[in-house]
């Protein structure tokens, strides 16, 4: 195990590198100032990239097997479920109600621990004056990844055309941003990037490959993609519809105030 | 001392909340639906210890070194009043961390398979891997690009949406001309570019350039730059698929 984890500290320090040398070099070369706190900033690297590699480390030992295992048998377990294994048509999109369960399951769960997420929902709490919460956005993204990787794993079932979706989704999108609050906007257009990176990309990644090698009809190089896309595309919409929420129950809490408002 | 230690428990305690979740799905889909026991408990446990110190690690290094040197170096080249060498700076930074990321370097590889399996390109290893590379250098600018035009718009204060709509609609409008492997390929790979260390130093870059320059909103301007740096990709990838 050290061994695995002083692979992965490397790869890490690889990664952060070209970050590093960009940081510093514009400014020494252009900004040609001195780092301010440039003590705190080094321990601050020096953590950033220890957590990380700890991080990964640690879902390499504990979770990842598991949960792709556990995402190959549930795309197995269909057959399972399914009256007669032995013909194709015998096997409907509804005997794979576990693997959509599945698929909103670990995409809430692994979008909550993502530290990508957790830094941006930070920054916007901050930045948003204490009117928005950063835990309450972080359940607005994870419950939007949910949908959006439940619904793909069923648009992989399905076989229907992926750009379809995506394309219902941008409309969806579009109509929000005409009636969200200004304030909401950019947020919510970047939380869709921000949800897939260190732990949900694996899990949802082996999920999708998985069941599009498992249902018949599919080929994983074609059908296996474009769950990410789901999962970026649906906390769009969440993030839009939380601070509605938060609006309307706002209103409903004080009416008069509401209304001296010009 | 003691200070320091009391906001690192609580921080441990955080991670403790933030990796509960998973733990419940994935013992509850293995006990009660696949109806086996969970292997290695002893190794579950320990990657545990390691996933919660991790990330209360992480988020430590990021309030003392990731934000603070991404607000600093925002405000400092607004004040330098460079537009050039910003510019160059902010195109750095998506190009150049994007380029050796490794889920991006994943996501080609398997592009590029399916591109041979659908005859796109030859089935040889020289083929595959000159077109692997070609869709990582893609990625890579398409990222570069979209800092640049994220910075850009914080600069002059242009509303996000008609951007990020008129996005949308060239990605709708590619589609139908894109050959149809490279359409998932093309979506998710606006969702892979960005990691986890790019993440935070690029939305403080934004927040530091909007809280500096006058008539700009932090929420209203300072966001946005992670939006365009997963939008990019998925028009560059498109357009590469045609093109190749």
């Amino acid at each position: 195990m050290l061994y695995d984890f002083l692979s992965i500290l490397g790869d890490t320090i690889l990664d952060v590198a070209p970050i590093i040398a960009i940081l510093f070099g514009f400014q020494l070369l252009v900004l040609r100032r001195k780092v301010p706190h440039l003590q705190m900033v080094c321990v601050g690297f020096v953590l950033v990239v220890l957590g990380l590699a700890l991080f990964l480390v640690g879902l390499e030992e504990a979770l990842f097997p598991l949960g792709k295992s556990m995402a190959l048998q549930l795309t197995q377990k269909a057959y399972v479920d399914a009256a007669d294994i032995t013909t194709i048509g015998a096997i409907a999109w509804y005997h794979y109600m576990w693997v959509y369960l599945f698929a909103a399951a670990i995409g809430f769960s692994t979008t909550i621990a993502e530290p990508a997420l957790i830094a941006v929902s930070l920054k916007a709490s901050e930045n948003s004056g204490g009117g928005l919460s950063a835990w309450g956005l972080r359940v607005a993204v994870a419950v939007g990844v949910a949908a959006g990787v439940a619904l793909g794993t069923f648009r992989i079932v399905t076989g229907l055309p992926l750009h379809y979706f995506i394309m219902a989704g941008y409309g969806v999108v579009i109509v929000q941003t005409i009636f969200a609050r200004k304030w909401i906007i950019p947020l919510a257009y970047d939380s869709g990037g921000v949800t897939t990176s260190t732990v949900t990309v694996p899990l949802v990644a082996a999920l999708g490959l998985g069941l599009a090698g498992a249902v018949p009809g599919r080929s994983p190089l074609i059908d296996g993609f474009g769950l990410i896309a789901f999962a970026s595309l649906f906390p769009i919409m969440t993030v839009m519809g939380y601070a509605l929420l938060g609006d309307w129950r706002a209103r409903r809490s004080t009416p008069s105030e509401e209304e001296k408002k010009p | 001392m003691g200070r320091a230690l009391t906001s690192f428990l609580r921080l441990m305690g955080g991670a403790c909340r933030d990796i509960l979740p998973i733990i419940l799905v994935i013992a509850f889909f293995q006990i009660f639906v696949l109806e086996q026991p969970l292997p290695n408990l002893g190794a579950i446990i320990t990657g545990m210890v390691l996933v919660i110190l991790g990330l209360a690690l992480f988020v430590q290094g990021l309030t003392l070194g990731l934000f603070p040197i991404g607000e600093s170096m925002g405000g400092a080249f607004a004040e330098k009043g460079s537009l050039l060498w910003l510019m160059a700076f902010a195109f750095a930074l998506g190009a150049g961390t994007t380029v050796a990321e490794p889920a991006l370097i994943a996501v080609a590889g398997e592009a590029a398979l399916t591109a041979a399996d659908a005859g796109l390109i030859e089935e040889t290893e020289a083929a595959m891997k000159s077109y692997a590379g070609g869709l990582r250098y893609t990625v890579a600018v398409s990222v570069g690009v979209a800092l640049v035009i994220g910075v850009w718009r914080i600069l002059k204060g242009w509303p996000l949406p008609y951007l990020i709509i008129s996005g949308y609609l060239i990605v709708v409008v590619l589609t139908f001309f894109a050959p149809p492997e490279i359409v998932g390929i093309a979506y998710d790979s606006g969702g892979v570019t960005t990691s986890t260390v790019t993440v935070p130093l690029v939305t403080a870059l934004g927040l530091g350039l909007a809280t500096v320059i006058k008539g700009r909103n932090p929420m209203i301007d300072g966001f946005g730059l992670i939006a365009f740096a997963s939008l990019t990709p998925i028009i560059f990838v498109l357009v590469y698929g045609m093109w190749s």
